[in-house]
């Protein structure tokens, strides 16, 4: 077992309780040992560095700090959530790029008896480690029961990849490792072209119908291709294509029906896990379909939502659309 | 003859437009104020960014426009363009800029300048965002369901947790907590920010 700092983010105890729970089911077949950080703080998502700098990042750098403190033989943290790995990776990358900021938020932090020394932690990617440390051969040989016949469209989306300051990918725009797992998985993994588009993150929150069109185009070309699902490592990326999917088709009018995982579901269900070890049945548009295609049998899930009347497709948006687009639309 | 004429069109066309007043400081106020170094005196008004951006369509200003803008010292106008609340932090502008601009850093720096001066056309998400925020300082977590009824409640009221589909799929689903976490040291916690936003009030 290697021993790793981990820091969950709050999505993962809450809209991506799914993503926790698979990733604490393999983490034995995976030989990683997950220490987490105690008493961490929010990483303040995409919100806080736009109200203020010097708190936000002060805010980012408390985890760093009690991780720094609480190391014990090892100096990478691990984050499964995109936007706390960008954050926290990020805050390192600046900090010692402008010791000014290193600086200041030293002196924040020391109102808190804190203090942490820019570059003494690695912060990484739950990808980038399985992929780079348990490697691919490992993760090979711990699947029992092959994904064979489930076609999957791999989606990052941006904060993974990019802006990738440290160069842990093969490519910030195409990066393929999430691709290489799901292979070693057993799984037919189509080349997905819009793997690392946007899916408008907070968006949905504020100016939904730009959301809306980035999770049509999405949804969209993962149908094109022909996807059972898509399986992704962002707590963002699966709550917007996942949870407003409904609303995206009641905008638009159409009856898109794609499930998204995330990954680390389809490694437990790889590794011979029960569907119910690994929360699947807690996304909103339903997987029990697409899982059928590899002989998984996923339980009757909680009363599912009403189905909303779509609404007709004039009330699109004016933005562009790829040439031939075939839409779903009745 | 000839000449009369040109004289009299010289005589009838407008005044020149006064030169607004010069604010060469706006660059270095934003360079300054963004994580890092923004090298965005660097940009060489190449355009890359806005062609590589997702959300430019719905902008009032490319990225591009918007740099050449700050470095005119159009205070005014970059601090009321829509163009920071459009994106959406997908950093591909960032990783194809031939300058290496820390392009969606500076679009977080030119957000928190418009809050700071009331700036800004549409109140939804700098709303957002200071929702997002006072849950966070409170509790130094996040709290979904305290953020998206009082966001709902303002600006999208028939979206409200529990009364939409969805809501109610995340709450049954157990993807909702009903009530926030709080971290232990929150005392520190809030003496670590209220030290962070002295410093920032300083500088
Ligand atoms: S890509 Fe970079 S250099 Fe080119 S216009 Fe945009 S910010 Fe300037
Ligand atoms: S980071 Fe922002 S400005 Fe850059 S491409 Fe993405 S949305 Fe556009």
């Amino acid at each position: 077992m290697t021993k790793y700092l981990y820091y969950p983010g709050c999505s993962l105890e809450t809209n991506a309780r799914a993503y926790y729970i698979s990733l604490m089911a393999i983490c034995e077949p995976l030989g990683l040992d997950l220490e987490e950080i105690h008493d961490w703080n929010c990483c303040g998502a995409t919100e806080y560095v736009g109200i203020s700098l010097t708190p936000a990042y002060a805010l980012i750098s408390r985890n760093l700090a009690l991780a720094a403190k609480q190391a014990n033989g090892t100096r990478t943290v691990v984050a499964p959530c995109s936007a706390c790995y960008l954050n926290l990776a990020k805050a390192d990358y600046y900090m010692r790029e402008s010791p000014k900021l290193g600086e200041k938020v030293n002196k924040a932090l020391a109102a808190g008896d804190l203090h942490y020394t820019p570059g003494s932690l690695d912060v990484r990617h739950l990808l980038d480690v399985i992929v780079h440390d348990v490697g691919l051969d490992a993760v090979r040989r711990a699947v029992v029961r092959p994904l064979s016949g489930l076609r999957v469209a791999p989606y990052l989306g941006c904060m993974v990849p990019r802006p990738d300051y440290e160069h842990r990918w093969s490519n910030p725009e195409y990066p393929n490792e999430l691709d290489q797992v799901l292979k070693a998985l057993g799984a037919e993994v189509i080349d997905f072209p819009l793997k690392t588009h946007c899916c408008g993150g907070h968006m949905t929150q504020i100016g939904p119908p730009v959301a809306y069109e980035l999770i049509r185009r999405l949804i969209h070309a993962a149908s094109e291709y022909q996807a059972d699902l898509m399986a992704t490592l962002c707590p963002m990326c699966q709550l917007n294509i996942d949870a407003y999917q409904g609303e995206m088709n009641h905008f638009f009018g159409t009856y898109y029906h794609m499930p998204i995982l995330f990954f680390t579901q389809l490694m437990g269900l790889a590794f011979g896990k029960e569907p119910q070890e690994l929360g699947i049945g807690k996304e909103l548009v339903d997987s029990r379909l697409a899982l059928a295609r590899i002989g998984v049998e996923v339980p009757e899930a909680e009363a599912a939502p009403a189905p909303r009347r779509p609404r007709k497709a004039k009330e699109g948006l004016p933005m562009p659309r790829m040439p031939e687009e075939k839409e779903l639309i009745r | 003859m000839f000449a009369t004429t040109l004289e009299t069109d010289h005589h009838t066309l407008p005044p020149l437009p006064t030169p607004p007043v010069a604010d060469l400081r706006l660059l270095e106020e934003v360079a300054a104020a963004t994580a890092g170094v923004s090298r965005l005196e660097m940009c060489i008004q190449c355009g890359t960014c806005g062609g590589s951006c997702p959300s430019s369509a719905d902008m009032d200003h490319t990225p591009r426009q918007l740099f050449a803008m700050v470095r005119a010292g159009m205070r005014d106008e970059v601090l009321r363009s829509n163009t920071p609340w459009i994106c959406v932090s997908c950093y591909h502008c960032v990783v194809r800029c031939p300058q290496g601009v820390h392009i969606a850093d500076v679009m977080y720096t030119l957000k928190s300048m418009a809050i700071r001066v009331k700036l800004y056309a549409d109140s939804t998400a700098p709303d957002f965002s200071q929702t997002f925020v006072d849950l966070v300082e409170n509790y130094g977590r996040s709290f979904e369901f305290g953020l998206a009824t009082r966001h709902y409640l303002k600006h999208f009221p028939l979206r409200l947790p529990g009364m939409a589909p969805k809501g109610l799929g995340m709450i049954t689903r157990g993807r909702m907590d009903l009530t926030p976490h709080r971290i232990e040291g929150i005392d520190k916690f809030k003496a670590i920010l209220a030290r962070a936003k002295e410093l920032e009030a300083a500088s």
